[in-house]
């Protein structure tokens, strides 16, 4: 393995594959924080030229963190198709690159050798992408997943409908879930982040939207985004949901700082596949962002794009309806400005679906980042041109319980207008049946909650 | 009638001298509802701009937040009730598929008074005001402290310096004020908070060391301090990262004896010290109380039940 080059006269040397993988990201804050980042631009693109020529059975013979030590490596390893491996394991990272932008790729070549893919290999070939690079080669691909209804599907951009309170007031989420409704929003999911994590708690949100769902006959999936061991116990007390959600990290460690491990992830499987009110096979959702590992010091001296993809790699494992990432919100230690949260945005969406994920992104901001409500408007049309799933959607971009900020309900119909997208098929004839849409445009009657009153079942 | 269905009454008036169609009801018309002073700015070569300052409608106000903009729904009753409910901007309208022009700016003009809060520094005469002098972690500026939340969360070397110098040493509370993510929260409830809790521990008998201010502190660099000042009880005063509600929330960390690289479970965090939350005076008063418990009890944090 070549670990060093010459550029423009100068030798860069790198200590290991790591070290490698770690510089040839673009900037971010995050890596800075954690001492691994590239010293100097040209150290950075010296470390791209190092990496593209980088074969991948280099990636799967040193994963970022070691195979006996982590089960996210374990299960990532495990479950590749080595027939697919074996056919790639020779190829350069420039070649990954170059194969996927090619014409004569299709997206089920595609999608056929991701099964022979790493977390690391993923993030490799991300790292040598430019951001039209990475949004041409996500608009090849699409990854759809059915719950209720199956989402991502070529030609559509669905919503998460997040009606979230500051004081969980079922009365108060669900004038927030009409008014979005009302919108055509919650195609993907209408899901609330609870501010109480109890098990009564989240059991009473439960029952709350999913009666909704079936008061008016909505074709979505609901979902209640508590602590999995504590949806596990609302469900076993009774309560209905579609999905299990949960936020995972690219580490055991990482997982385990998060409060779970893969047994409680199978366990909430399970109970979906027994109890749960989603047709399937699809029932899970989990969340991911950039920084998370760092964070709970759970990255092993590795970057934040390769510990990102690890989760991808993590989560492929438990077939999910929906993953995820929720760039913006970790902060500006992490990712510091709007340049690095839109590039983190288009990279994360890459990964997911390049790993052969249903990916979707929360496109967001905190008020201590250099960001503000412009730049996550670039970056969903970007991810919405690249084919993502599904954007968030909340009252007026302004979340009241997380205290951050992402898409308004309005976001996404206008995107669609833009993009020529639809929702999910079924729920736009729902909506055309309650009065709210109409040739893909929304009627006069949209944007008011209140025209649900004295309807439903 | 009641202010909502007043403009409701308005808009519709408005909407049929404009022949347009529901729902499309232009919301800046509606910001002029409650001014009686109409420009007729096209056919004045100089316009002046003599409307009292009182008769301004602050966008972020409120009222304004609590308006509905949706021109017709279906029940009126219904959506006010709705509104009443939640916090969340609900009931916006909208323009086509975009935002009403008085929503995106009110949104815009809460997210510029978070931002202006996270960047700028407390101001020097408050704190001349409160006796309060400064000290530094290892920060150098607002960006360096937003990107690198280990060097705030320790001092720099004419930090220690100086409170080895000017402080009280080995007391039972050493409470002390920091900017944290919210220069405007140290300023909306710091006269309040540390009078109330300094005359509360007095009235304890507790001794108490000598107070001052942080800038660039994170709530971890409380830890160094409690070993550098050898305080029974650690509290900080700290500004938090701004909302789009307030850019004014205050918290208190308190520690009993903390020590670096300890857990973050053995803090205990009084959170929401604004005006519309907890109000500082009563916080202050909250505050002593707990540092009272905490010296009897000798714990802080999830060892502590309060």
């Amino acid at each position: 393995m070549r670990l060093k080059t010459k550029l423009a006269g100068e030798i860069h040397r790198f200590r290991d594959l790591k070290d490698v993988m770690n510089k040839a990201n673009e900037e971010k804050s995050g890596d800075i924080l954690a001492g691994i980042a590239a010293e100097t631009a040209l150290q950075r693109i010296a470390a791209k030229e190092v990496l593209s020529n980088v074969l991948l059975s280099d990636l799967y013979n040193n994963p970022a963190v070691p195979y006996e030590d982590d089960e996210v490596t374990r299960l990532n390893i495990d479950g590749l198709n080595m027939t697919v491996y074996n056919q790639i394991k020779n190829w350069s990272v420039a070649e990954l690159r170059e194969w996927i932008l090619s014409y004569g790729t299709s997206e089920e070549d595609i999608k056929r050798v991701s099964r022979g893919l790493t977390a690391e290999m993923v993030a490799a070939v991300c790292k040598i992408m430019s951001n039209l690079d990475l949004i041409y080669a996500c608009n090849k691909i699409r990854i759809s997943a059915h719950c209720n209804t199956t989402i991502g599907l070529r030609g559509t951009l669905s919503t998460r409908l997040q009606p979230n309170h500051p004081t969980d007031n079922v009365e108060g989420i669900i004038a927030s879930a009409l008014e979005g409704l009302s919108y055509g929003v919650g195609d993907a999911l209408i899901g609330l982040n609870p501010v109480n994590d109890t098990a009564d708690n989240i059991a009473r949100c439960m029952d709350a939207l999913s009666e909704l769902k079936y008061k008016y006959e909505i074709p979505t999936q609901t979902c209640v985004l508590g602590h999995i061991t504590s949806q596990i116990e609302a469900v076993n007390k009774g309560a209905a949901t579609d999905c299990i959600f949960q936020s995972i990290a690219g580490s055991q460690k990482g997982n385990e700082a998060f409060g779970f491990n893969t047994e409680i992830i199978m366990e909430g499987w399970d109970l979906m596949k027994k109890v749960g009110h989603g047709t399937g096979p699809n029932v899970m959702y989990f969340e991911t962002g950039q920084g998370s590992e760092l964070s709970s010091d759970a990255n092993y001296g590795a970057d934040q794009v390769t510990m990102e993809a690890r989760c991808y790699g993590y989560a492929r494992n438990f077939q999910p309806f929906m993953v995820n990432t929720v760039v913006g919100f970790i902060g500006p230690e992490y990712l510091y400005d709007s340049r690095q949260v839109i590039r983190a945005g288009l990279e994360d969406h890459f990964m997911g679906k390049l790993t052969g994920i249903p990916m979707g992104c929360d496109c967001c901001y905190t008020n201590h980042m250099m960001a503000d409500q412009n730049d996550i408007e670039n970056l969903t049309t970007l991810l919405s041109a690249a084919g993502c799933n599904y954007v968030i959607g909340i009252p007026a971009s302004d979340d009241v319980m997380l205290n951050y900020q992402t898409n308004s309900y309005h976001d996404a119909n206008a995107v669609r207008e833009v993009l020529n997208l639809r929702p999910i098929r079924e729920f736009e004839i729902w909506c055309e049946k309650m009065g709210i849409m109409e040739n893909g445009r929304l009627t006069k009657y949209a944007g008011d909650p209140t025209i649900f009153m004295g309807r439903g079942k | 009638m009641d202010q909502n269905q007043l403009e409701a009454l308005i808009r519709e008036v408005v909407a049929e001298v404009m022949g347009a169609k529901t729902g499309d009801v232009p919301a800046a018309l509606v910001n002029d509802v409650g001014s009686t002073v109409k420009q007729a700015a096209a056919q004045s070569q100089t316009v002046i701009d003599d409307i009292p300052d009182d008769e301004l409608v602050d966008i972020c106000s409120h009222e304004v937040r609590q308006r509905i903009l949706i021109a017709h729904p279906m029940d009126t009753e219904m959506m006010d009730r709705m509104r009443q409910m939640t916090n969340a901007r609900i009931g916006a309208g909208r323009a086509g598929s975009r935002l009403n022009t008085v929503t995106m700016l009110t949104l815009r003009a809460n997210h510029a008074q978070a931002r202006d809060s996270v960047f700028s520094e407390v101001d020097q005469a408050l704190l001349d005001e409160m006796n309060l002098f400064s000290v530094k972690t290892r920060c150098t500026d607002k960006n360096n402290y937003l990107t690198r939340p280990d060097m705030g969360r320790r001092l720099d070397d004419e930090g220690r310096a100086i409170l080895e110098q000017k402080c009280k040493k080995h007391v039972q509370a050493q409470v002390y004020v920091s900017d944290g993510l919210s220069s405007k929260a140290v300023e909306a409830n710091v006269r309040d908070i540390l009078p109330a809790i300094m005359s509360g521990l007095e009235s304890f008998g507790i001794s108490t060391g000598t107070p001052f201010f942080v800038e660039y502190g994170r709530v971890g660099v409380m830890d160094e301090i409690s070993e550098l000042l050898d305080a029974e009880v650690t509290c900080v005063l700290l500004g938090e990262r701004p909302g789009l509600s307030t850019a004014e929330s205050m918290s208190a960390y308190l520690a009993y004896r903390a020590t670096i690289g300890m857990p973050e479970s053995r803090r205990t965090v009084v959170s929401n010290i604004h005006k519309d939350g907890i109000n500082s005076v009563e916080a202050g008063a909250y505050v002593a109380e707990i540092i009272r418990i905490m010296l009897e009890k000798k714990a802080s944090g999830v060892d502590l039940s309060l």
